[in-house]
């Protein structure tokens, strides 16, 4: 029989080591697991490279874990926000490595990771200082830069509903890069508001099916929060 | 004499933050697919007609969005790529994060708004980053975007703070993309950007080719 719901956040990330590559899921703070960052958290695990759209907006979550230390590296699209002050302050200090990435590009080389893909060939950042020292090639008339998949070991991701195989579906906008990183990671761990009986998930409406995903951690829904930029006054 | 001066001089009506968007947005043909980038071309959104059909696109996986929500009414789980929260309107789309950059890089997409610090004759964009020491960098969707639409806008001031034209024979600041931007709407012209050539298509009142042309050195502007 498979099952892969696991009781708590905790017990998702208890063999997580230091030095992991680790996906989060979430474009600011839609889609940002936190219950599984705060366990990563936690876990006290050190010298993480995390993968990220963005690098933490205000003081909790993903923001939290940089100000501890814990991530030795990052790799994001948009690490300047309105709230980034922790990954601002680290940067500034030299205590971050940044590996900046078109997020068209960060999302491609996420799921060219998980689909079995070597690398790419992308018009985007052709001539620009993100595509520096990559190699070039004219395709039907057009530049291209070869670009290379980004595997991880975790992939920490928000649904909305699964069951006991990983089937996920997602909320709205809080979908993301949960299906990509879901893909590209060895160890897929996903929180859900809901769990439901195999079979209870329209299959029409499965968006992550479970083959790529390795544990299932339900949790109490809380409503997203506001983050990443500044509300008017 | 400098360029502000120049300006200062002269009765100048530029046009407003609000008409640059409305002029944008007449035209944007009805049935357009549309990513409108976060700061200025945001309200271009405010101005598109009753009856223009215009489907607007948000990198961060949404498809139709429609107006941000009523107070009391945001869902965070709705937002667009500024991380505000909009609505969804009937027909509208979510998708993952590989879906939504297939539709620009995939040439999807009719039309996308950007801001910019620089725009060459040659069409060069530079809107990411200003390459300060300090300054920390960050591109999000920016050149992906850029290069992917069928058509690029730029929406910006015509002059820097310091009276500078961003329309220059060449960008100082690191690039975006090159050659992808079609057309510049500014507060003092619209102009076309086409095989190295610039042609203002509209002046603001008041102003006149070569009022445009002495405030912007090393690029040659023609009459459409």
């Amino acid at each position: 029989m498979i099952d892969k719901i696991v009781s708590s956040p905790l017990d998702a990330l208890a063999d997580i080591r230091d030095g992991a590559t680790v996906m989060i899921g979430g474009f600011g703070t839609a889609g940002q697991p936190n219950e599984l960052i705060d366990a990563l958290i936690e876990t006290g695990a050190r010298e993480l490279v995390i993968v990220n759209n963005n690098a933490g907006n205000g003081d909790a979550g993903l923001a939290r874990l940089l100000a501890l230390k814990r991530v030795r590296k990052i790799v994001c699209s948009f690490p300047r926000q309105a709230d980034s002050h922790h990954f601002d302050a680290l940067y500034r200090a030299g205590e971050i490595e940044l590996e900046l990435v078109p997020q068209g590009n960060l999302a491609e080389r996420i799921r060219a990771a998980g689909a079995g893909i070597g690398g790419f060939f992308t018009p985007t950042g052709y001539g620009t200082a993100l595509a520096a020292g990559k190699e070039t090639r004219e395709i039907g008339g057009r530049m291209y830069v070869l670009e290379s998949p980004i595997h991880a070991d975790y992939a920490l991701i928000k649904a909305e509903t699964g069951d006991r195989w990983g089937n996920l579906t997602y909320r709205m906008t809080a979908r993301n890069f949960g299906p990509v990183m879901a893909m590209a990671a060895r160890i897929t761990i996903a929180t859900v508001h809901e769990v439901v009986e195999l079979g209870a998930l329209d299959p029409e409406t499965i968006v992550t099916p479970g083959v790529f995903v390795q544990r299932v951690v339900p949790v109490e829904r809380v409503a997203t929060t506001a983050g990443g930029f500044k509300r008017a006054a | 004499m400098s360029p502000q001066a120049t300006l200062s001089t002269s009765p100048i009506a530029r046009w407003t933050r609000e008409q640059m968007a409305a002029r944008v947005a007449r035209d944007i043909p009805d049935g357009a697919v549309v990513n409108l980038g976060i700061g200025l071309p945001t309200a271009v959104a405010n101005h598109l007609a009753d009856d223009q059909e215009v489907v607007l696109h948000s990198e961060n996986g949404v498809i139709g969005m429609g107006p941000a929500p009523a107070a009391g009414e945001e869902d965070f789980d709705l937002i667009n790529a500024g991380k505000q929260p909009v609505t969804l309107r009937p027909g509208g789309a979510f998708f993952h994060h590989a879906d939504s950059f297939a539709m620009m890089r995939g040439g999807h997409l009719d039309i996308c708004v950007l801001g910019a610090f620089q725009v060459s004759a040659a069409g060069d964009l530079a809107n990411w980053h200003t390459g300060a020491p300090d300054a920390i960098p960050a591109v999000g969707g920016a050149m992906d975007l850029a290069i992917g639409a069928k058509k690029t806008f730029v929406m910006m001031e015509y002059l820097t703070k310091g009276g500078q034209a961003k329309l220059v024979p060449e960008c100082s600041y690191p690039l975006t993309g090159l050659g992808c931007v079609s057309r510049l709407y500014t507060d003092l012209a619209v102009i076309d950007l086409a095989d190295g050539e610039c042609t203002v298509i509209e002046l603001a009142p008041g102003l006149t080719l070569r009022d445009l042309q002495a405030l912007t050195p090393g690029v040659t502007l023609k009459r459409a």
